[in-house]
């Protein structure tokens, strides 16, 4: 099992599937009600990210998007994040949708599928099955 | 992160539970990113308004904190609605969405936010002093503000925003400490610069989605023609293809003109050849069946160029035309007499709202024109249109065909 030491952004801990995007992205307009990604842009275009982890460089994109995360977790759909740097647009989605969000983690380390724990209380990420 | 004795007890919540949700907010991402304190804001700018954007919990969200009596302590202007918020009906609004986003608007009123509901309020009377600190959201007045104004704000998150309106202050970090406002990469553009939004728009595109959220300095071969209502539009699509916060342009932008180390960073250049190809992206065969001008919300010299084509072509337009603005901006062009021109043309001067956050793809809007590099980004995505791109001009004769 590989750790991953990164920073607390948002506390709790989840465990579920990664699935990966390599660019920046925008949650409005990136990520629809239903977590399927609609930006063309996008490779994981059409892809849904709902109950799994989501796993992305940095945010981009409007400022609405703290809502569209609170949204997305207040639902249920989206379990935890973790990025290479987390600007306060996406810390702030995370801390009042009260799901865990771990940032400074080289993401490269982790692949589409890999089971993941995401340990916001002490800013981990640990790779259970790859 | 120190607080004074003050922040202190609205941290422990002496002063009631939501305006410790409010200050809890605050102080965890001042310790996330290290702030050291809380600073004194001058200014706020609130996103997440449209019913569109923000849906039921964000409404839910806003509701139980109007109900428990929270206000704004500094002056706090408002982004825009998902509808003009007047004539909803007779620009055909869906009816349950209107009832959504009025109740929406009533919890900002209650919290003594400006109903002012626009994406430009530094046109609208929201204009902080150079170098002070304001808590905005609203990635394009986010840049604007910081680039073109030089106050200092991070890419606040609409619900970190409206905790910095309703305590008055905002952890200092980021983007309000002057070592992190240094350009990060130097963009060359290295052609001449047309004399229009669009062209701005395109630059935003390109470089923004290479800096991501980096700070670019931009060189102009010639700043002549430069003007806010270019750099409004650079800013918007910087801030939506990619993370951009703050821009400087040589010889142009307050800290700029200051003087900024620029030997070391990395140059790229930009020329013909990447417009050809930004432009090629957006070649669709499509005819629009919605002309939208005014993302970021047109100034009063955009309408008037909309008034100006009408009269020198002599237009009546075939297809539905917004001009998107604030219902300031509207007074006076209703006043001036461009709205009659453009309304008689068959245009519509839409106030409070945009073709973004407007819920367009349930009016039957399919093919959407647009002269803004921010909108073109988001158009397809979240509005699931196709984007017909092009300068003020071409956009409104497409309308006449």
């Amino acid at each position: 099992m590989k750790e991953l030491n990164g920073r607390i952004i948002s506390k709790g801990v989840v465990e579920g599937e990664a699935i990966i995007s390599k660019s920046p992205i925008s949650f409005l307009g990136g990520v629809n009600e239903e977590g399927i990604v609609t930006d063309k842009e996008n490779e994981l275009f059409g892809k849904s990210i709902a109950n799994k982890i989501f796993v992305f460089p940095s945010g981009k994109g409007s400022t609405v998007g703290s809502y569209v995360i609170y949204g997305l977790a207040k639902r249920g759909l989206l379990k935890g994040m973790v990025n290479f740097e987390s600007e306060p647009i996406v810390a702030t989605g995370a801390i009042l949708g009260k799901i865990p969000l771990v940032d400074k983690v080289n993401i490269d380390e982790i692949k589409d599928g890999d089971i993941v724990v995401v340990d916001g209380n002490t800013g981990t990420v640990k790779i259970k099955e790859q | 992160m120190h607080l004074t004795r003050e922040e202190e007890k609205l941290y422990a919540g002496e002063y009631g539970e939501a305006l410790e949700t409010c200050m809890n907010l605050l102080v965890s991402l001042g310790d996330i990113y290290g702030a050291e304190k809380l600073v004194d804001i001058s200014s706020a700018q609130v996103s997440g308004v449209s019913y569109k954007t923000i849906g039921e919990k964000g409404l839910e969200f806003l509701k139980d904190l109007a109900d428990q009596g929270l206000k704004a302590s500094v002056p706090t202007t408002l982004n825009p609605a998902g509808m003009d918020l007047i004539r909803y009906d007779e620009l055909k609004f869906p009816k349950d969405f209107a009832k959504k986003q009025l109740e929406i608007i009533d919890c900002f009123k209650r919290m003594e936010v400006e109903i002012s509901c626009t994406c430009t309020p530094y046109l609208t009377g929201n204009v902080p002093m150079f170098g002070s600190h304001v808590a905005w959201a609203e990635s394009s007045a986010v840049a604007y503000v910081n680039s073109v104004i030089g106050a200092r704000t991070n890419r606040e998150g609409g619900p970190s925003a409206l905790a910095a309106a309703i305590i008055g202050k905002t952890p200092c970090y980021g983007y309000h400490l002057s070592e992190n406002r240094l350009p990060t990469q130097v963009f060359e553009v290295d052609m001449e610069l047309e004399d229009a939004s669009s062209f701005y728009g395109i630059l935003g595109r390109i470089t923004g989605r290479i800096v991501k959220n980096g700070i670019p300095y931009f060189k102009f071969k010639n700043c002549e023609s430069v003007k806010n209502d270019y750099l409004k539009a650079l800013g918007a699509a910087l801030a939506a293809s990619g993370g951009v916060a703050l821009y400087h342009v040589e010889g142009i932008t307050p800290e700029a003109k200051k003087g900024l180390e620029i030997n070391g960073l990395e140059k790229v250049v930009i020329g013909k050849d990447d417009f050809e190809k930004e432009y090629d992206s957006f070649k669709t065969s499509e005819k629009p069946d919605l002309i939208c001008i005014g993302c970021p919300h047109c100034s009063l010299d955009e309408i008037k160029e909309v008034a100006e084509f009408v009269k020198s072509e002599n237009a009546k337009f075939n297809a539905d035309v917004w001009v998107c603005t604030s219902i300031h901006m509207k007074s006076i062009a209703d006043r001036m007499g461009y709205t009659k021109i453009i309304e008689d043309a068959g245009g519509k001067v839409v106030g409070d709202t945009c073709m973004v956050v407007a819920p367009i793809e349930d009016m039957g809007y399919k093919n959407v024109a647009t002269n803004s590099g921010k909108a073109a980004t988001y158009l397809p995505g979240f509005c699931k249109s196709n984007v017909i791109y092009g300068t003020t001009y071409e956009i409104l004769k497409k309308a006449t065909e």
